[in-house]
C-alpha cells in the first residue's frame, strides 16, 4: 500500500490533469495486475462496502487518542474528514515512509480488510487500532479512507480511462464500457481489460452515459435551429433501462443499480423486445405532468416500497434515446435515426414508458419563449442535441447542451456570522453570504432562516471553530461553507457594495457537497438584472 | 480568605493593558506607551507615542513603523521599571526579535507570551521557559490535530519538491509569510544547497533587514520586472497575497507551495488551491502548548487568539484554571 499511498499523494498534490494521468499510467504499468485492478476500482470512485460505521471508528478514536469526545468533535469539525482526523490524531507526525513494509494493495484489501467484515467487533477494533498505531501517516490516512468511503482525490473516471487507454492501447470509449456495471477487481479483470475483444458477457452491463455541457450564452451560436433537437430538461433521475436476455435492469447515472426502486418501470420494460437499451429520465408523474424532484426523493429515501408510497409517488420513464436495438449497438448512428427508431418502438408501449416529447418551436427566438415557461412546467430548461450526433461517452462538448433557466436561487459562501436574538442569542444564526467577483467574495445577502435546528447547531459549532476574526459580536469565518439561497426579486442598488439588492433572501439548503470555488459569481446574479436580448421582458 | 490580587493585565478597547505599569501590550489602537512582543502587523501598529521592544527586533520594527517613530530597544532579560511594575523581555522563538513579556508587581508575576514556538529556528533566539503565576498565551493552533513534524523533514520535502519541479522544467513558487517564515526557510535550506533563490519585493526588503543583522541565509535575488529571466527550475519565495495576481504570470508553468501550520490539514490546502502544502509554523503546536503551560507552573492561563475556547475548556478539565481573552490579534499564517 506504500506505493499506492505515494500515487495518492502525487494525485493530491497537483492540479494538472496531464500529470495526474501520467502518475496513474506509471502506477498501472508498474503495479502487480491485482493491485492495478483495485487501484482502477478505487480511483474511478467505487468504494468497498462499508462494514464499520463512522460512529464506531470515532468511539475507538476517543480511546486511542485519550482525548475527551468534545475535543475529538471539535477537531473533526475543523478538519472536516473523519479518515484524516483519525490519521492526524493517531499516526503521529513523521511523514517519512521509507523502510516501512510495502504490502500489496490487493493483499491489504483482500486478505486484511475484507475478512474483517465477518470478525467480532472486538477483533475489528484491535486490528484497526493496531494499524492506526503502526502505519506511517499517509498509509494510515489511506486505510481510513478505504474504511470510510471514497478517496476524493480529484480524479474522474474519465481521467482513469485516459490513463488506462495509455497503458492498454485500447480505445477510451471501449474501456469506459468495460468499466461499467459490476466487476470483481483482480488479476483476471486486469487481463480482461487488456483483451483485444470486448469480454462483455453480462447482460446487465450498461453503456457509459453521454453527458451534456452547460450552454453559456445564446443558442444562436450553435448555428441552424434545424440541425438541433430540443427537449425539456427533466428534473428527475437519469437512467438507463436495459432489456436483455429476458431480464430488465435500471441503472442510474451514478452507475447504481436502481432496478428494485422502480418496479413499475421494470414491469413496463418487460413488454419491450429483447436487446433494447433506453436512455431517459425517471420522474415523478401525476395528472399528466412531472412532479417536483422533492417528491421523487421521498421515494428514493425509503428502505421499503409500500403500496402507499407507490400510490403517492407514481413514476414514469421518459425515454430520450435508444442505444441498442435487436441487440445491436446503435450509438454510432446519428441522433435523428435513433430518435425515429425510439418513437416507433414506444408507439404502443406501456404508459409508464413514454418518449420525451420534442419542443418544436421552429426558431431560436421561439425556443427561448418556450424555455421561459420552464418554471411553470416544473422543468429545468431545455436540452439541445445535434441531430447528426452519435451517442458519445462522458462529457464531450459540442453535441449535447443543457440550456437551463436562470436561477431564482444561487449558491453563496458564508462569510460572516453573528448571534441571533432571544432564545437564539447563544447561537450564531444570522449569516452574511458572498458570491465571487474575481477572487473576492462580495457580500450579497443576509439570511436568518431556512435551516433546521440541528443544522443551526452544527453550523454554530462550525462557526466557532472556523472564526477568522471577531469584530464585536460579528465573526468572519473561513469562506468554505456553501448555501443555496432563494430570493423573491432582484434590483440594482447603489447602496450595496455588490450593486444589487435581493428581496427576501432565505436559505434553501446547506450545500455540503460543494466547495466554495463552485459558488455563484456576482456576474451570474447581475445577468438576471438585464434580460437577455431575445428573452421577453416579462419573464421576471 | 484574602481577596485575589487585582489583575496585572486586562483587556481594554485599546488592547491588553497593565494598569499598575500604565502601559499597553501590542495595542490595536494608538496609545502612550506600548510594549511590543513582535513586529507582525497585528501586534505592532502605527500611531503610538512610545514603543518598547526587544533589541534584535529593532531594525524590523523601525522598518515597519517608518521614520516618524524611534522605538526603544530593550535587551533580552534586562529589567526595567514601568510605573509600579518591573518588566523584562525574553525570547519567544517566533521570529527575529520576538519576545515574551514578564511583568512583576507586588510579588505577582504575569507573562504575556505574544506569539511563540518551541521548535528551533536559526533566525531567532529559542523560546525561554519562564515561571509565573499567570500565563497569557496565544492559541492559534490549539487543537490536537496540529502537531508539527520535525523542521528538517519539512525542509527536505521543500527541497525535493523544488528538485522534482526542476526536472519537469517548472518554476517552484513557495508562498511564505514575508516576515519570519520566508527568512526561516532561506536559513534552513542552507543544509541542502547554496543556490540563489528569487524573492518577491515584499520578502526581499525584510530579508535584507535580516541579513544586515548577520542572519545566514541562502543568497537571494529580487524578482525584477526588467529583463526576461528564465525562472524554469528556480525557487521563488513570495507572500501569499501574490497568489493569483498578474505578478505570477512571469513564471509561466509552475508548481505552487504554501508554508503554514494550516497545511497540516488537507482541506485547508485544497480550499486554497495550492499544489503542495508544507507544514511549517512559527506558532506553538498542541503538545507545545500543554508542555509550556505545565513548565510555567502558572495557576492560571489566559488565551488570546485562535482556538482559545477549546484549549481553555481542555485545560480546565485537566484542573488548570484557564479562560479566553477577547483580543484583536489575527494569524499571519492564514495570509
Amino acid at each position: 500500500m506504500r506505493t499506492f499511498a505515494a500515487l495518492y499523494e502525487e494525485l493530491d498534490t497537483t492540479q494538472s490533469t496531464n500529470l495526474k494521468v501520467a502518475a496513474m499510467s506509471r502506477y498501472f504499468r508498474e503495479a502487480p495486475p491485482a493491485d492495478a485492478a483495485w487501484a482502477t476500482y478505487i480511483l474511478s470512485g467505487r468504494r468497498l462496502k462499508r462494514f464499520i460505521g463512522p460512529a464506531l471508528l470515532k468511539r475507538w478514536l476517543i480511546d486511542e487518542a485519550a482525548l475527551p469526545e468534545w475535543l475529538i468533535d471539535e477537531s473533526y469539525n475543523s478538519v472536516g474528514d473523519l479518515a484524516e482526523t483519525i490519521a492526524l490524531l493517531t499516526a503521529g507526525t513523521a511523514h517519512g515512509e521509507a523502510g516501512t513494509d510495502d504490502i500489496a494493495l490487493a493483499d491489504w484489501i483482500e486478505d486484511r480488510l475484507l475478512p474483517l467484515r465477518e470478525a467480532e467487533e472486538d477483533v475489528q477494533r484491535q486490528t484497526i487500532t493496531g494499524w492506526w498505531r503502526e502505519l506511517p501517516y499517509r498509509q494510515c490516512f489511506l486505510l481510513n479512507k478505504l474504511l470510510t468511503g471514497e478517496l476524493r482525490v480529484g480524479v474522474s473516471q474519465l481521467l482513469v480511462t485516459r490513463a488506462l487507454a495509455d497503458v492498454t492501447g485500447i480505445e477510451r470509449t471501449e474501456l469506459a464500457g468495460r468499466l461499467m456495471g459490476d466487476w470483481q477487481p483482480g488479476a483476471l479483470f486486469w487481463q480482461a481489460l487488456h483483451a483485444a475483444e470486448s469480454p462483455r458477457t453480462d447482460p446487465a452491463v450498461p453503456y457509459p452515459f453521454f453527458l451534456a455541457s452547460p450552454l453559456e450564452g445564446e443558442p444562436g451560436q450553435l448555428g441552424d435551429r434545424d440541425a438541433w433537437q430540443a427537449e425539456w430538461k427533466w428534473d428527475g433521475i437519469r437512467g438507463q433501462l436495459i432489456r436483455r436476455a429476458s431480464e430488465c435492469h435500471l441503472w442510474s447515472r451514478g452507475e447504481e443499480r436502481i432496478t428494485d426502486r422502480f418496479p413499475e418501470i421494470v414491469d413496463a420494460a418487460g413488454t419491450l423486445p429483447d436487446g433494447v437499451v433506453l436512455d431517459g429520465e425517471v420522474v415523478a408523474w401525476k395528472d399528466g405532468r412531472i412532479q417536483p424532484f422533492a417528491l421523487l426523493q421521498q421515494r428514493i429515501g425509503r428502505k421499503k416500497l409500500t403500496a402507499a408510497i407507490l400510490a403517492t409517488v407514481p413514476v414514469q420513464f421518459l425515454a430520450y434515446d435508444l442505444l441498442e436495438f435487436n441487440g445491436e449497438d446503435l450509438r454510432a448512428a446519428p441522433l435523428r435515426e435513433r430518435r425515429a427508431h425510439l418513437e416507433k418502438l414506444l408507439t404502443n408501449a406501456s404508459p409508464i414508458l413514454q418518449v420525451s416529447p420534442l419542443v418544436t418551436a421552429p426558431s431560436w427566438e421561439e425556443l427561448a419563449l418556450a424555455r421561459a415557461d420552464s418554471r411553470q412546467r416544473n422543468v429545468e430548461g431545455l436540452m439541445l442535441k445535434a441531430l447528426d450526433s452519435s451517442y458519445g461517452t462522458g462529457r464531450q462538448r459540442g453535441a449535447w447542451w443543457k440550456w437551463k433557466i436562470e436561477p431564482h436561487s444561487f449558491d453563496a459562501v458564508m462569510i460572516y456570522a453573528q448571534p441571533g436574538q432571544g432564545r437564539r442569542s447563544n447561537l450564531y444564526t444570522d449569516y452574511t453570504f458572498g458570491v465571487w467577483r474575481d477572487r473576492e467574495l462580495v457580500p450579497v445577502a443576509k439570511a436568518y432562516s431556512g435551516l433546521s435546528n440541528p443544522e443551526v447547531e452544527q453550523l454554530d459549532r462550525w462557526i466557532r471553530a472556523h472564526t477568522v476574526e471577531k469584530f464585536g459580536p460579528v465573526r468572519s469565518v473561513e469562506p468554505s461553507q456553501v448555501f443555496e439561497l432563494a430570493y423573491e426579486g432582484i434590483a440594482a442598488s447603489g447602496r450595496h457594495k455588490s450593486g444589487i439588492a435581493l428581496r427576501f433572501p432565505r436559505i434553501l439548503r446547506w450545500r455540503t457537497d460543494k466547495p466554495a470555488s463552485e459558488a455563484d459569481t456576482l456576474a451570474n446574479l447581475q445577468a438576471v438584472l438585464t434580460p437577455a436580448p431575445d428573452a421577453p421582458a416579462n419573464i421576471r | 480568605m484574602s481577596a485575589a490580587p487585582p489583575p496585572l493585565v486586562t483587556v481594554t478597547e485599546n488592547g491588553l493593558y497593565c494598569p499598575a505599569g500604565r502601559f499597553h501590550i501590542d495595542p490595536w489602537r494608538p496609545v502612550e506607551t506600548a510594549v511590543i512582543t513582535h513586529a507582525h502587523g497585528d501586534h505592532l501598529r502605527q500611531g503610538g507615542t512610545r514603543y518598547l521592544l526587544a533589541e534584535p527586533g529593532l531594525a524590523i520594527a523601525s522598518h515597519r513603523l517608518g521614520a516618524d517613530h524611534q522605538p526603544t530597544p530593550v535587551k533580552y532579560g534586562e529589567q526595567l521599571q514601568l510605573g509600579a511594575t518591573t518588566i523584562s523581555l525574553h525570547p519567544a522563538g517566533h521570529i527575529l526579535g520576538s519576545a515574551q513579556l514578564r511583568i512583576e508587581h507586588e510579588g505577582q508575576v504575569w507573562v504575556v507570551s505574544g506569539d511563540y514556538k518551541r521548535q528551533p529556528d536559526p533566525t531567532c533566539a529559542p523560546f525561554e521557559p519562564l515561571t509565573c503565576d499567570v500565563f497569557i498565551s496565544e492559541a492559534t493552533f490549539a487543537l490536537p490535530v496540529y502537531q508539527w513534524q520535525p523542521t528538517g523533514e519539512v525542509i527536505e520535502e521543500i527541497f525535493h519538491w523544488w528538485r522534482a519541479n526542476r526536472e519537469r522544467g517548472l518554476a517552484s513558487v513557495l508562498f511564505c509569510y514575508a516576515l519570519g517564515k520566508a527568512q526561516r526557510v532561506l536559513a534552513e535550506l542552507r543544509a541542502f544547497t547554496d543556490e540563489t533563490v528569487y524573492l518577491h519585493g515584499a520578502v526581499n526588503v525584510l530579508t535584507d533587514v535580516y541579513r544586515q543583522q548577520d542572519i545566514e541565509m541562502l543568497p537571494t535575488m529580487p524578482v525584477t520586472g526588467e529583463k526576461k529571466t528564465d525562472y524554469r527550475g528556480a525557487l521563488i519565495i513570495a507572500p501569499p497575497s501574490a497568489a493569483g495576481t498578474p505578478w505570477m504570470r512571469r513564471f509561466g508553468d509552475h508548481s505552487s507551495g504554501f508554508c503554514s501550520g494550516w497545511m497540516r490539514v488537507r482541506g485547508n490546502r485544497r480550499r486554497r488551491g495550492y499544489d503542495r502544502g508544507f507544514v511549517l509554523s512559527d506558532h506553538v503546536d498542541w503538545p507545545g502548548l500543554i508542555d509550556t503551560f505545565k513548565s510555567t507552573g502558572a495557576s492560571k492561563i489566559l488565551l488570546t487568539h485562535g482556538y482559545s475556547d477549546a484549549l481553555a475548556r481542555y485545560m480546565n478539565e485537566l484542573g488548570l484554571s484557564a479562560g479566553a481573552l477577547q483580543t484583536a490579534y489575527g494569524d499571519e499564517e492564514q495570509q
